[in-house]
């Protein structure tokens, strides 16, 4: 964002009109205060077309009768927000997303740190390490959801044969709600943890070693300064992270869709996830636009209401009680970081 | 959906809506014919898309359907699985264009397109008549005699077995004396198999109860809703006809003749493999998914019988919506793809099995044996089977929804076993009321 101001106006033409120059001087100010926004208008523009109308068009469609086929059937108010938050199956598809979501995100976020922490270390074959956690990411979700499935099989899987080889009994994974939870959320992590851990990481190295070193001749244990100062300098990845994963977490659809052949989420819905019910009203059985969209609203005003919280406890959790950034003062509080 | 941002999740149903349709091909733009040209056959060189799914078998008649209309290019565009075709279908029919010019649709779905039969061609045409089985006709026209779509292919139902499982319980092994055994009702059907239970230590008798389940619903004619113009529901608790057979196929799944798999699981994969179950009821389609399935396992064979009379499972038709630009020229081509000769080599190439008479008496068909199956004459009992079904239900707009609650009840006690029978049937009760 080079900004040419009058001032500095090129010397060599010889004196030229007063009026022209100040023409000039307008015309670079405008540059310099429009620029920006043109630059980034494209983005906004499709954001726009691709974001922000849908959004508001859902909603438009969520107070009509809509069907998949038979289109617009005119003004229901707020019937389909009705009949959706009347729907036993509403309410346990919202309880499953939320269980798949803890069950993925917490152990995630602190495998993640931790796994950040060893690479941060000083390893030999550095990148080879740091690529290896990314390597699950790279592979399709479709691919991990067959592979998953195979070895969760209730009768034939891998997993039971590992449990029943050592005596324990096997689990029905497709059967009991709680463990067709952790069956997927093993899945999500499966693929999700790496990712964030090389996130983490990066923010880890900007921390300046001095700060570090610093803790370190101050008698710090590892533990210590590990608490003390890594874990609330990495608060603004921290928050990043754990937002994007609880918009991603709440809105999971691929794993839980692909955690069996027919994808509705078991026969009694014990993996069914808010947005495969979403899925089912719209496309599925019922064919409804008009109900598919008040779900996906309420789903959307959940997000929203579960990011700002998240961000709440994550800024309280993670900062040492006051805005400073000095790591001596974080050093010198007695409390300083504790989770 | 993890990396996608929040707008985009939120808002995935008016974005599919108008979205996706513009992604899907639309057929090739074709100079407008001036009206002087037969309506049937182009003057000028136009392209003609095709949807299909799975394996319909048409990959090599396309070229030459091209031999014999040389203006008329055809490309097949081909989706996964059905569920992919439906989808593309329903956007394609909402937005009024996007759609194939010849499109296939599968029975299963068929209720919920004709709702809009507006928006498909009427295909009616004396030189057709009396091609197709009576109820496969019968499936595809409205109420007020409009047909929608050219029947393909039929799922006649068998029974598989495995001979050396027999062998080893006692049971006959040959097909025409296991058909005798087999008897002619479902009841005889699940005497044979606690005899066979008896002597085969924890070998089920049949793979799956919501398999016997589709078998038994497809003889019932108006199984969840009375019949047209209007669908009316019949509500679950009053479903008599419904409840007896749930209950029948409860008891024989606590009597241990079931093997607890539900069908298209892993498990289910598996159990081909280990000795799982003994017998199967298998539409024509299910001898290729069976030989896949149990590969390097012998004994398989098929029983030219079915219990309670004969059955269909599945089968397709091909539509011609109205919305596209040469609809004379695709009705042409529908009509010829679905003719029996195109059909029977349709059968050879993936064996999806002709629906229409004149095939069924055909010497290629009635020829085709199958060598996994022990060499048995498929082609001629398939073909009996197809002439034994009497039946077929009446499928409403909301039969696959109804169908589903079901299938999740049976399920939950066979194979989950989370839930008793009478629990099971409660929740199925309240799911099928939330349909309305």
């Amino acid at each position: 964002m080079s900004a040419p101001s009058a001032v500095t106006a090129p010397p060599s033409p010889p004196p030229q009109p007063a009026q022209r120059a100040a023409w000039r001087s307008s015309l670079s100010q405008l540059d310099v205060r429009t620029a920006p926004y043109v630059y980034i208008a494209p983005f906004f523009l499709l954001f726009a077309l691709v974001g922000l109308f849908p959004l508001v068009y859902t909603a438009y469609v969520s107070v009509h009768e809509w069907g998949l086929i038979t289109g617009d059937q005119g003004f229901a108010g707020l019937a389909n927000y009705a009949y959706v938050l009347n729907q036993p199956r509403f309410w346990q598809a919202m309880g499953n997303t939320f269980s798949i979501f803890l069950l993925s995100s917490v152990p995630q976020l602190i495998l993640a740190i931790f796994i950040a922490a060893v690479l941060d270390a000083n390893l030999r074959a550095k990148t080879f390490w740091r690529m290896g956690v990314l390597v699950p990411y790279v592979v399709a979700p479709v691919a991990v959801g067959l592979i998953f499935n195979q070895m969760f099989a209730d009768q034939s899987g891998f997993v039971n044969a590992v449990l029943t080889s050592l005596g324990l009994p096997p689990v029905g994974w497709h059967a009991e709600s709680f463990a067709s939870h952790v069956a997927i959320a093993t899945m999500v992590n499966f693929r999700w943890t790496g990712y964030n851990a090389l996130i983490l990481l990066a923010a880890m190295q900007a921390i300046p070693r001095d700060v570090i070193e610093a803790a370190v001749v101050d008698g710090a244990s590892r533990l210590r300064t590990f608490f003390s100062i890594t874990i609330p300098m990495l608060r603004p990845t921290l928050i990043f992270v754990i937002i994007t994963s609880t918009i991603g977490g709440l809105q999971i659809f691929d794993e839980p869709r692909m955690f069996d052949q027919i994808g509705l989420g078991g026969n009694d819905r014990q993996w069914m996830t808010i947005t495969m019910y979403m899925y089912e009203l719209g496309w599925g059985s019922q064919r409804d636009f008009g109900r598919a969209s008040a779900v996906a609203w309420i789903l959307f005003l959940v997000i929203i209401t579960f990011a700002l919280l998240n961000f709440w406890l994550t800024s309280r959790i993670a900062s040492s009680g006051s805005a400073t950034t000095g790591a001596s003062r974080l050093m010198r509080k007695t409390k300083g970081g504790k989770r | 959906m993890r990396s996608h941002t929040l707008l985009r999740g939120t808002a995935a149903a008016a974005v599919a809506a108008f979205l996706l349709v513009g992604c899907s091909p639309a057929s090739a733009p074709s100079p407008s014919a001036s009206g002087s040209a037969a309506p049937s056959e182009p003057t000028e060189p136009i392209t003609l898309t095709v949807s299909v799914f799975n394996e319909m078998g048409y990959e090599g008649l396309v070229g030459e359907y091209t031999k014999l209309h040389p203006n008329v290019t055809v490309k097949l565009d081909r989706a996964a699985t059905s569920d992919e075709a439906r989808e593309k279908y329903m956007s394609g029919i909402a937005a009024g264009s996007g759609m194939a010019d010849v499109a296939a649709v599968e029975v299963d779905w068929l209720p919920e397109i004709m709702e809009s039969a507006d928006a498909l061609t009427d295909l009616t045409d004396p030189e057709v008549e009396g091609r197709w089985l009576d109820w496969k006709v019968a499936q595809a026209t409205t109420a007020d005699g409009k047909l929608v779509g050219y029947g393909t292919d039929i799922g006649p139902e068998g029974v598989c077995y495995r001979a050396d499982l027999f062998e080893k319980a006692g049971l006959p092994t040959d097909r025409d004396e296991v058909a005798k055994a087999l008897g002619s009702t479902w009841d005889d059907y699940f005497a044979l198999g606690k005899q066979f239970s008896a002597k085969s230590d924890g070998v089920g008798w049949y793979d799956s109860a919501d398999a016997i389940f589709q078998g038994m619903v497809n003889q019932v004619a108006n199984p969840f809703s009375s019949t047209m113009p209007e669908e009316t529901l019949i509500p679950l608790d009053q479903n008599t006809e419904i409840k007896a057979i749930y209950d029948k196929i409860m008891q024989s799944s606590a009597d241990g003749l079931s093997a607890h798999l539900q069908q298209w699981q892993p498990d289910w994969q598996n159990a081909f493999q280990n000795n799982g179950f003994a017998t199967m009821l298998c539409p024509g389609w299910m001898l290729g998914v069976i030989e896949g399935n149990a590969k390097g396992v012998e004994g398989w064979d098929i029983a030219p019988t079915f219990p309670g009379g004969g059955g269909n499972w599945g089968g397709s038709f091909m539509t011609v919506p109205s919305q596209g630009k040469n609809i004379d020229a695709a009705k042409e081509l529908a009509k010829w793809l679905t003719a029996p000769e195109q059909q029977i080599a349709a059968f050879k190439a993936k064996g999806t099995f002709p629906s229409q008479v004149e095939a069924l008496t055909s010497q290629d068909l009635l020829s085709v044996t199958n060598a996994f199956f022990n060499d048995a004459p498929t082609g001629q009992i398939l073909a009996d089977r197809a002439k034994a079904v009497t039946v077929v239900p009446f499928k409403g707009p909301n039969y696959f929804a109804y169908r589903a609650a079901i299938s999740n009840a049976i399920n939950r006690v066979d194979v989950d076993k989370t839930d008793t029978p009478e629990e099971s049937w409660a929740t199925a009760v309240s799911d099928v009321s939330a349909l309305g």
